[in-house]
């Protein structure tokens, strides 16, 4: 164990010239060597893929299960010149989201867009835009239970061991049970995926539809849980496959439906109930997707029922 | 018909506005300033320092009066001001043999040198509704007069357990005049199995419920070993809190902190090293918390399960189940943001769920069917045995 004492005049005295957006506020919030320190985190994350990197998290203004592990990644590698997007449930305007936009568009003077091709940095809860990343897009994952083996065993002394031998037996008799029991798997989000070959990991509670997307992609994914304490990654273009069997392959969800909006048929879509007679409809979870769909002239079949934003947010407020 | 989730920013910022006024109250009735809470309300403000792991009741106060009373709100307000506090130095471990004592009591013997003293306690009182409360006072009526407070010089006072120590009946201590910078988990993530520093400091941290409620579990039998707990001292009084400039050299004493501070021991049967003696608990916290003190060091004892070579076999002896839960800050926020949308997984749910359905019904349909063929056919062959 470290036992430093913090006293690094240098890092001290950069953070109290530093002050500039929030007075009283080091840049995007953390002090820098808690910044170094979770940067060196992320590092090691890198290096050893889907590894999960215990690092010593901090308490942040927002609560945990809340967010925390990725605000405190993005508060680590965001530069001026970065731009933020933060989605909730693939969409923008979702509380959390906006809180969390404002919290870095305050506390890091950084520009915040809604478009997935505009941004540098993608924090996101619970799924992976629809639009294909580059290259130039860092996915920031907020984790709640970073341990995919907790169902299984929920001792972290043990699920230390499981991983370090490779053990994963048991989750696939866990899919094997659910087959057993059910005739499929029944894990419909965080489904568990291997990286690389090696560590099996927690894609965090995206649904399994976002799964394909991990595998290959030109983004740089970092994956942070605050609550729990680790940091894991996936390098660009590193092979994640998802868990399954020969005769069982993984399939992600389909619908009958069409996005109500926009009409798309491929996209993750998501139910609202329209009246007391349970009458619903589908519309694209990432709101960004969605919306320059519909400019681009998609119509979905409840295009023409939409309202503006302008009303939405009279009845928001 | 569909109406848009927009305008989250603008539903925030009426909800803070919404909870500006929730806090104030009847604007008839005179503000509560932070200065009241902080001498009125002294228990709520050492919680508050405690589980916030920082000494500051004005900053404490702050906290409570901006949580609107909601105690592990203000701990983490409290939290989430500390964790951005730069680090000047460590301080040398505080020495209570040198307190200044306002309580000391002990339960292990009727008399020790130092006697006993109660001094302000909740003890003894019967817990009758005081309506004279309702009015508000002069202050002369409650406080005037000696209540024995205050004592005439401050000698130091000789630690119970030390007696116990001396005869070899309870367990040595490490050295405790070597000194080592203990663990800390503010800075350090939680890594199984941890020693006891980081223990001590998760359940000086812990929310005082569930510290209690796993100790009284010890208590009442969920914990094999360790027989009855004794509080062999517990006191209360304030502390010099000393540092050592390192281009001084020499110690200086940055002002004085007020904690409670527990011994707690239970009969350990011994092992094939050690002999049957007791076995320490220790428990201590910031400001006035003998209920946390107390509970925290059967916890510490019944957690010292592993060094002692005991059984594992209750809950309160599961170090990762005890100090994996134990933060209020962490589990409410775990617990809470249940209130954030999840809709996306939830359709994931939706469609799983829909499918299996569709797929039990074809199931059951096709059991039935198969049942009723094999009773049909059990009924055939039955009338043939029937007939031979």
């Amino acid at each position: 164990m470290q036992r430093n004492v913090n006293n690094d005049t240098e890092a001290l005295l950069s953070d109290i010239a530093k002050i500039e957006n929030e007075p009283g506020y080091n840049h995007a919030f953390l002090d820098e060597q808690t910044k170094r320190m979770v940067r060196r985190a992320i590092l090691k994350a890198v290096a050893i893929p889907g590894y999960q990197v215990p690092f010593s998290s901090r308490e942040m203004p927002m609560p945990y299960g809340w967010g925390t592990g990725g605000i405190q990644i993005t508060a680590s590698i965001i530069g001026k010149a970065d731009v933020l997007k933060v989605i909730d449930q693939g969409a923008d305007d979702t509380t959390n989201a906006v809180s969390i936009r404002g919290f870095f568009a305050k506390m890091a003077g950084v520009a915040t867009t809604e478009k997935t091709s505009e941004a540098t940095i993608i924090q996101t809860r619970h799924r992976i835009p629809e639009d294909k990343l580059t290259r130039a897009h860092t996915m920031v994952y907020q984790v709640p239970v970073p341990e995919p083996l907790r169902w299984v065993e929920p001792r972290e002394t043990e699920t230390r061991k499981m991983h370090a031998h490779s053990e994963y037996g048991a989750m696939h008799v866990k899919l094997y049970e659910d087959i057993a029991r059910h005739g499929r798997i029944a894990t419909s989000f965080d489904y568990p995926a291997l990286v690389d070959g090696g560590y099996i990991i927690s894609p965090s509670p995206i649904p399994k539809f976002d799964n394909p997307k991990l595998d290959m992609s030109p983004a740089l994914q970092l994956f942070g849980a605050g609550r729990e304490q680790r940091i894991y990654a996936i390098p660009p273009y590193t092979k994640v496959t998802s868990l399954d069997f020969e005769d069982y392959p993984f399939e992600v969800q389909k619908w009958e439906d069409c996005c109500g909006l926009c009409g798309a048929t491929t996209s993750y879509l998501d139910e609202i109930i329209l009246n007391d007679d349970g009458d619903k409809m589908f519309v694209c979870s990432d709101s960004d997707y969605c919306q320059r769909r519909c400019e681009a002239g998609h119509k979905g079949p409840f295009a023409d029922d939409r309202i503006s934003d302008e009303q939405g947010e009279r009845n928001a407020s | 018909m569909y109406v848009a989730v927009k305008g989250g920013e603008r539903a925030i910022k009426n909800a803070h506005k919404a909870l500006g006024k929730k806090r104030r109250g009847d604007v008839g009735v005179k503000e509560l300033s932070v200065r009241q809470i902080q001498e009125q309300l002294p228990h709520a403000v050492d919680r508050v320092m405690t589980e916030g792991s920082l000494y500051d009741p004005e900053l404490a106060a702050l906290a409570i009066k901006q949580a609107c009373g909601d105690l592990i709100e203000g701990i983490f307000l409290l939290r989430a001001y500390r964790t951005t506090l730069p680090r000047f130095i460590s301080t040398r471990p505080i020495n209570t043999d040198k307190i200044d004592i306002t309580r000391r009591i002990s339960a292990a013997f009727k008399d020790a040198p130092g006697g006993q003293m109660l001094g302000p306690t909740f003890d003894y009182t019967h817990r009758l509704l005081d309506f004279s409360l309702l009015e508000e006072k002069e202050p002369e009526e409650d406080c005037a007069g000696d209540c024995g407070e205050d004592r005439e010089d401050n000698p130091p006072i000789s630690r119970i357990v030390d007696f116990l120590d001396k005869e070899g009946l309870v367990e040595k201590l490490a050295d405790r005049t070597k000194y080592e910078l203990p663990g800390d988990l503010t800075r350090e993530p939680l890594l199984f199995p941890v020693d006891r520093d980081v223990r001590l400091q998760n359940l000086v941290r812990a929310d005082e419920g569930f510290i209690l409620s796993m100790g009284y579990s010890s208590e009442r039998g969920f914990a094999s070993t360790g027989g009855h707990p004794f509080v062999v001292e517990l006191r209360v009084g304030e502390v010099d809190v000393e540092i050592v400039p390192e281009e001084l050299g020499f110690t200086v004493c940055i002002g004085e902190i007020t904690v409670t501070e527990g011994d707690v021991v239970s009969v350990y049967s011994g092992s094939d090293k050690a002999p049957p003696q007791f076995a320490r608990g220790y428990g201590l916290v910031f400001g006035y918390g003998e209920r946390k003190v107390i509970s925290m060091a059967q916890v510490d004892r019944a957690l010292r399960c592993r060094e002692l070579g005991e059984d594992i076999e209750s809950p309160v002896q599961d170090e990762e189940f005890v100090l994996s839960h134990s933060d209020n800050v962490q589990a409410t926020g775990f617990v809470e943001h249940l209130k954030l949308p999840h809709h996306v997984d939830f359709q994931g749910e939706l469609e799983v769920l829909r499918r299996m359905r569709d797929e039990w019904e074809v199931r059951v349909e096709k059991r039935k069917r198969l049942m009723d063929q094999t009773a049909q056919n059990d009924k055939g062959q039955g009338e043939t045995c029937n007939v031979m």
